[in-house]
């Protein structure tokens, strides 16, 4: 098995009254994406500034690459890469200069200083941008500059902060591309919050968060093998009908998720024809698919992770840092 | 469910051996750097800072000057143009020292002081790096006006440079580290007015770069001497328009119980300021999480 870097135990974060974090568990492995999901205001910022050493715990206690946070966090931060949730770039020098700085104050030594820099350049698909002010960089880049930065002192863990926050699908994709990369090439272990149901898929282990405590751990396979067999939802004029009727005649009892009756049933093929056949309430739609993370969120919170509420935040902080950069 | 309940094997790893106190220097090297790259890059605020010093000299010193005629300067032969003028190199120096240290608080609105305050490197380098930054551009702000002179009637001399660069740097440095221990404790931009206004303005007009700080009422020879600028423009307005051949100049100068400061004594007394500002700054830096 290989070793563990991260190790936390009982950790708690309490601000006043209000436990932000209830006691968490968690070992991460060298090599591993270690993805950890839940809604906002669930304890996963809070958990991550922790384990990097921003935050003191409350209680518990938490190694990382051995070392404990709060006996030595500056060794701790000599040995991890971090990726801010908000952006941290200097906006008004290059891309180069922003990494220079970086190896700078991390002590990249001086002949190792542009040999490094060019590699991570290359490896995030900067180099023809790197004499540029950050500024004139689209959302993507500027992430990537960030991960590139994060990774220039060879840190054996990356931390990444909601690294994909209000980017498009497709910059999206290309962030994962480049970290599984880095995770091929350098070997470095990746720890990352994230609240895409879609991008947990690609973690190699995910812990899911709710409420300053882990309700799942595994591997996205096994956590989705904690909904019984297919999910199946219908939409219906009539749900509060459709619900009951459902209960008494399949035997199954249906989750409300607005105006749907989601239900995890053994064999959906099966189960879609009687469904039809049986019901007296008009149905709408009917769909039928392998259960997904956000099915297993459900089940263990029931609740889902909404994407709405995420995108009005990042409408603000659109409009803040527009506002803010008029004012530069 | 796989979570591992086997005691773990963590790794140890042995403390890097990087040298605590070469790294502060790096630290405070790249620090000041940036803050150089940036002023350079930004010519516009080059410009505009001129602007300012140009126009108190232009408008208000012409017009000042032709309207006080020989009334000013009791005998010393010193035109108020020429008084004014080290003055206004000192007010140059002034606010941009405040406003370089200041860029804190821009560094923590725009996220960038993250980046710096996580990196594993000492606090104290954080705040020196920012008060040498704010020092140089303060500097170069004040000495670019020196080009000015001969429109004023000042003769400069290259035993002038040579003297005013250590005031300079010195009023320079203490302000600069006054404006990094401000920034240090505030918490937004929004309190910037306020130090403007209450601490920066008062500062100013306070420091003898407008008007001589003789024959004062009571109080405010009280307030001037209590003004740390005071002491960086004295002697920078001395050295100028002494080799400029106006050796009266002193009479017109900063006084303490009617007698005269050594030119040292005032760049001693700024240059303390400046250390204990800039140490109030360093306990701010290591306090804040």
């Amino acid at each position: 098995m290989p070793e563990t870097v991260i190790e936390a135990k009982g950790l708690i974060k309490k601000y006043g009254d209000l436990e932000a974090v209830a006691g968490i568990d968690l070992e991460v492995r060298a090599g591993e994406i270690f993805g950890f999901l839940g809604p906002n205001g669930a304890g996963k910022s809070t958990t991550i500034s922790m384990l990097c050493t921003l935050l003191t715990p409350t209680a518990g206690v938490a190694r990382v690459a051995g070392i404990d946070v709060v006996h030595d966090p500056a060794a701790v931060r000599q040995r991890i890469g971090l990726v801010f949730q908000d952006p941290s770039l200097d906006d008004q020098l290059t891309g180069r200069e922003n990494l220079e700085f970086h190896a700078f104050v991390y002590s990249v030594p001086a002949q190792d200083r542009r040999r490094r820099i060019d590699e991570m350049l290359d490896l995030l698909q900067l180099a023809d941008r790197a004499a540029s002010q950050v500024k004139t960089y689209s959302g993507g880049m500027k992430r990537r500059l960030e991960i590139a930065r994060g990774m220039l002192h060879q840190p054996q863990i990356l931390f990444l902060d909601e690294p994909t926050l209000g980017l498009d699908p497709q910059t999206r994709k290309s962030i994962w591309t480049h970290l599984n990369e880095l995770r091929s090439t350098k070997g470095v272990t990746i720890f990352m919050t994230t609240h895409y149901m879609d991008e947990a898929e690609y973690c190699d282990r995910i812990a899911i968060i709710d409420r300053g405590k882990i309700v799942a751990l595994g591997t996205p396979e096994e956590l989705k093998g904690l909904v019984g067999g297919d999910v199946v939802t219908i939409t219906s004029t009539k749900p509060d009908a459709a619900e009951s009727e459902i209960i008494k005649l399949l035997g199954v009892t249906p989750v409300r998720d607005n105006g749907s009756l989601r239900m995890e049933v053994p064999d959906g093929k099966a189960f879609v024809p009687r469904l039809v056949r049986e019901l007296e309430a008009p149905v709408d739609t009917v769909s039928l698919r392998r259960p997904s993370l956000d099915d297993v969120f459900l089940k263990l919170t029931g609740r889902v992770i909404r994407d709405e509420e995420v995108s009005a935040r990042d409408r603000n902080r659109a409009m803040a840092s527009r506002w803010m950069g008029r004012r530069r | 469910m796989s979570v591992e309940t086997a005691s773990p094997t963590l790794m140890t790893v042995p403390a890097a051996p990087v040298d605590t106190r070469i790294a502060s220097l790096r630290a405070i090297y790249i620090i000041w750097y940036r803050d150089i790259l940036r002023y350079w890059r930004d010519r516009w605020r080059l410009v505009a800072s001129l602007a300012q010093p140009l126009l108190f000299l232009l408008v208000f010193g012409s017009g000042l000057s032709s309207s006080l005629g020989g009334a000013f300067g009791r005998g010393t032969g010193i035109s108020y143009i020429q008084f004014m003028y080290p003055g206004i190199i000192g007010m140059s120096i002034l606010f941009s020292a405040i406003f370089g240290a200041m860029s804190i608080v821009w560094d923590r609105e725009f996220g960038f002081l993250k980046e710096v305050l996580v990196a594993p490197i000492d606090r104290w380098a954080v705040a020196v790096g920012k008060a040498l930054g704010g020092t140089t551009q303060a500097m170069i702000q004040g000495l670019i006006l020196l080009v000015l002179a001969p429109f004023v009637g000042v003769k400069l001399s290259l035993l002038t440079v040579v003297e005013l660069v250590p005031l300079a740097a010195v009023l320079a440095f203490g302000l600069a580290s006054f404006g990094v221990a401000i920034a240090s404790m505030m918490k937004s931009l929004q309190g910037f007015q306020v130090v403007m206004n209450f601490l920066m303005m008062p500062m100013f007009f306070l420091s003898g770069a407008l008007f001589p700080l003789t024959n004062l009422p009571g109080w405010m020879t009280w307030l001037t001497r209590l003004d740390p600028a005071s002491y960086g423009i004295d002697p920078i307005r001395r050295v100028v328009l002494s080799n400029s051949g106006l050796p009266n100049v002193n009479s017109l100068g900063l006084t303490i119980n009617g007698q005269v400061l050594a030119i040292p004594l005032e760049a001693a007394i700024m240059l303390a300021f400046g250390a204990v500002l800039l140490g109030v700054a360093v306990v701010m830096f290591e306090r804040r999480d």
